[in-house]
């Protein structure tokens, strides 16, 4: 047995000479930054298209361009509408994130520490609904909207969009709501302040990285989202969102690959920025989905 | 610990009490969840209620009349080869994509996992750019891409000499699956990196330092030790990313809208055919896809339930969580 290990540990030492941590890393390292490189590539690419002419693309050149021009940015925002485009997207990310994260907020507070009676069915019915798929539902979801004088107004898409999420949302909320003390809301008691009152002063402060997660989330969600919007505005262009835009750009002017590229960067450059500052907390809200 | 040693019984006061009064103590409670249940209930609970009733009529476009035809839809459905076929194909891309999808992000995963690798947050970020992009921006990436004309992957498979021709990726029946079921590996792989990272957290520091003292090799930690450790989070993470790969319509629709010659059709791209965009002089038939959505939500659902029954059973099994 001494034998076993001594034998064993020599033959470490001597591939430790040539393969030491150290050096193992670097190689790691060096590995994994050629696979992000490619992994990249074809977003800097398209990037790197929406600055060069119709021509230059396809000339197969390299990623910086040689004569450089706005000229596709002015005619996608223009001609395109690609800026009205813009600033109905911003409209309906804004409202739903406003409406979905007070909503989750709020409910995730009752499900997480309030034993109100149809707590448990609540909680079931949620779970149940959690991973239907959103071709089972867009049907009824547009004749609601149509019923309610929505079907073609971006109020409508803002209401449905929130649909989306909220479940897991709350159940965020729910979950760490239902983390706390106990001896937060047994202070207010004694102080004689509501559930209101300790919600709005005591939890709601608390919970601000969570508030966060679901903003950031939210925003990704509302900004990327496409079959929703694409049905709501398929009788009223005027409406599109950036998703349905740039689709619906592709298909009438289907040679404009400069245009189309611009029209891209200027939608995917909001969502990257936001994702690069606040990662940590839409990372820690995709891994609360698996530990929960 | 068991739940009989947590349970507190209640004060016979307590049970006492009838529910009216009860609900009437919580009625502040109630208040909070009005918001959100409004949502809930219009956006997602009435949908799922009213598409059952749909399915069972004659119905063609918003504004026409709803005529009640039993379970027709349903079965006309089962004859039909378009529905057949997108039902098969949307289980078909789930099967080709989450265990690629899953393999590629562990092994990435327990890559960045190292605390001394010192750029690991920059490769992560690097990966994870792909799902913050929207899908229909991936569209155009990779027609742009994968283009037969002058395409740069073209270029570089004619460059090498791996091909004589170039490979029309999008544009043939054959391949045009498989081409996107890659385009959606490479554009998710990143939240399945992410649910690893997270699973990856429960190991205990002690266990790699144990192992390293013991003069256990690296990669010996990582199978014998690590994996089985996180083995039940494969149950989870698989179920996320299948239900995720069945969810594919924004991706097949902006990128090939089911073709060519319906050969990337999956069973939301049918749906959404049927009722919003039917080709030339057909009319919407609202209650035939409201039929095709509720057979495919109850596959969803049988599917869902196969895997939490499955995650219980993983649990139970490891020791650490029972």
């Amino acid at each position: 047995m001494a034998d076993v290990a001594l034998s064993h540990s020599s033959a470490i030492t001597s591939r430790q000479s040539f393969l030491n941590p150290r050096r193992r890393r670097l190689i790691t390292s060096v590995v994994l930054a050629a696979i992000c490189i490619v992994w990249v590539y074809p977003l800097v690419w398209m990037v790197s298209a929406s600055f060069k002419s119709n021509s230059e693309i396809f000339a197969g050149g390299g990623l910086i361009p040689e004569n450089p021009t706005f000229e596709n940015f002015v005619r996608a925002w223009h001609e395109a509408n690609i800026g009205a485009y813009f600033f109905n997207t911003l409209f309906v990310t804004v409202g739903s994130v406003l409406i979905t994260t007070i909503s989750a907020a709020l409910m995730g507070y009752a499900l997480g520490r309030r034993p109100f009676p149809g707590r448990a069915t609540l909680f079931g019915l949620m779970l149940f609904t959690l991973f239907i798929p959103q071709g089972y539902t867009i049907i009824p979801v547009f004749e609601l909207l149509s019923n309610l004088g929505l079907g073609q107004s971006l109020w409508g898409l803002m209401l449905a969009t929130c649909g989306h999420s909220i479940v897991i949302f709350t159940l965020l909320f729910a979950g760490y709501f239902s983390q706390m003390p106990k001896e937060l809301e047994e202070a207010s008691r004694m102080d004689g302040v509501g559930p209101v009152k300790t919600f709005w002063y005591v939890m709601l402060p608390l919970s601000k990285p969570i508030i966060v997660t679901v903003v950031v989330m939210q925003t990704l969600q509302a900004w990327n989202d496409f079959l929703l919007p694409l049905v709501i505005t398929l009788a009223n262009p005027a409406l599109r969102t950036l998703s349905v835009g740039i689709y619906s750009f592709r298909g009438e002017h289907f040679i404009d690959w400069g245009g189309m590229t611009a029209g891209s960067t200027i939608t995917i450059v909001p969502v990257i920025i936001l994702f690069l500052f606040l990662q940590r907390y839409f990372i820690d809200g995709l891994a609360g989905a698996v530990k929960g | 610990m068991s739940a009989t040693e947590l349970h507190i019984p209640h004060t016979p006061a307590a049970t006492r009490q009838g529910l009216a009064a009860r609900i009437w103590k919580s009625r502040i409670d109630y208040l909070f969840l009005v918001p959100g249940l409004l949502i809930f209930g219009a956006f997602i609970v009435w949908p799922l209620i009213a598409s059952e009733y749909y399915s069972l009529l004659n119905w063609t476009g918003f504004g026409a009349a709803k005529k009640f035809v039993g379970l027709q839809n349903y079965r006309e459905l089962l004859q039909d080869e378009f529905f057949l076929n997108a039902f098969k194909r949307s289980f078909l891309f789930t099967l080709a994509t989450v265990p690629l999808q899953m393999f590629i992000s562990l092994v990435f995963a327990i890559l960045l996992n190292n605390k001394l690798l010192k750029l690991s947050t920059l490769f992560r970020t690097m990966i994870f750019l792909p799902v913050v992009t929207p899908v229909v921006v991936i569209a155009i990436v990779i027609a742009l891409m994968l283009s037969p004309f002058n395409g740069p992957i073209n270029g570089l498979l004619l460059d090498a000499g791996l091909f004589e021709r170039a490979v029309d990726f999008l544009g043939s029946p054959q391949l045009v699956l498989w081409t996107l079921a890659g385009v959606f590996v490479w554009k998710w792989t990143g939240v399945t990196l992410i649910y690893w990272l997270a699973a990856l957290q429960t190991v205990p520091e002690e266990l790699y330092e144990a192992a390293k003292l013991d003069g256990v090799k690296t990669w010996q930690v990582t199978v014998f030790v690590v994996l089985p450790i996180i083995a039940p989070f494969a149950v989870v993470i698989g179920l996320i990313s299948a239900i995720a790969a069945l969810n594919v319509f924004p991706l097949i629709q902006s990128t090939t809208q089911g073709g060519p010659f319906f050969a990337s059709e999956v069973m939301e791209v049918f749906i959404f055919r049927i009722a919003f965009a039917p080709s030339g002089g057909m009319v919407p038939q609202l209650g035939y896809a409201s039929a095709a959505g509720v057979l495919f939500g109850l596959a969803v659902m049988i599917l869902t339930i196969f895997q939490i029954v499955a995650v219980r059973r993983a649990r139970r099994k490891d020791p650490a969580n029972g």
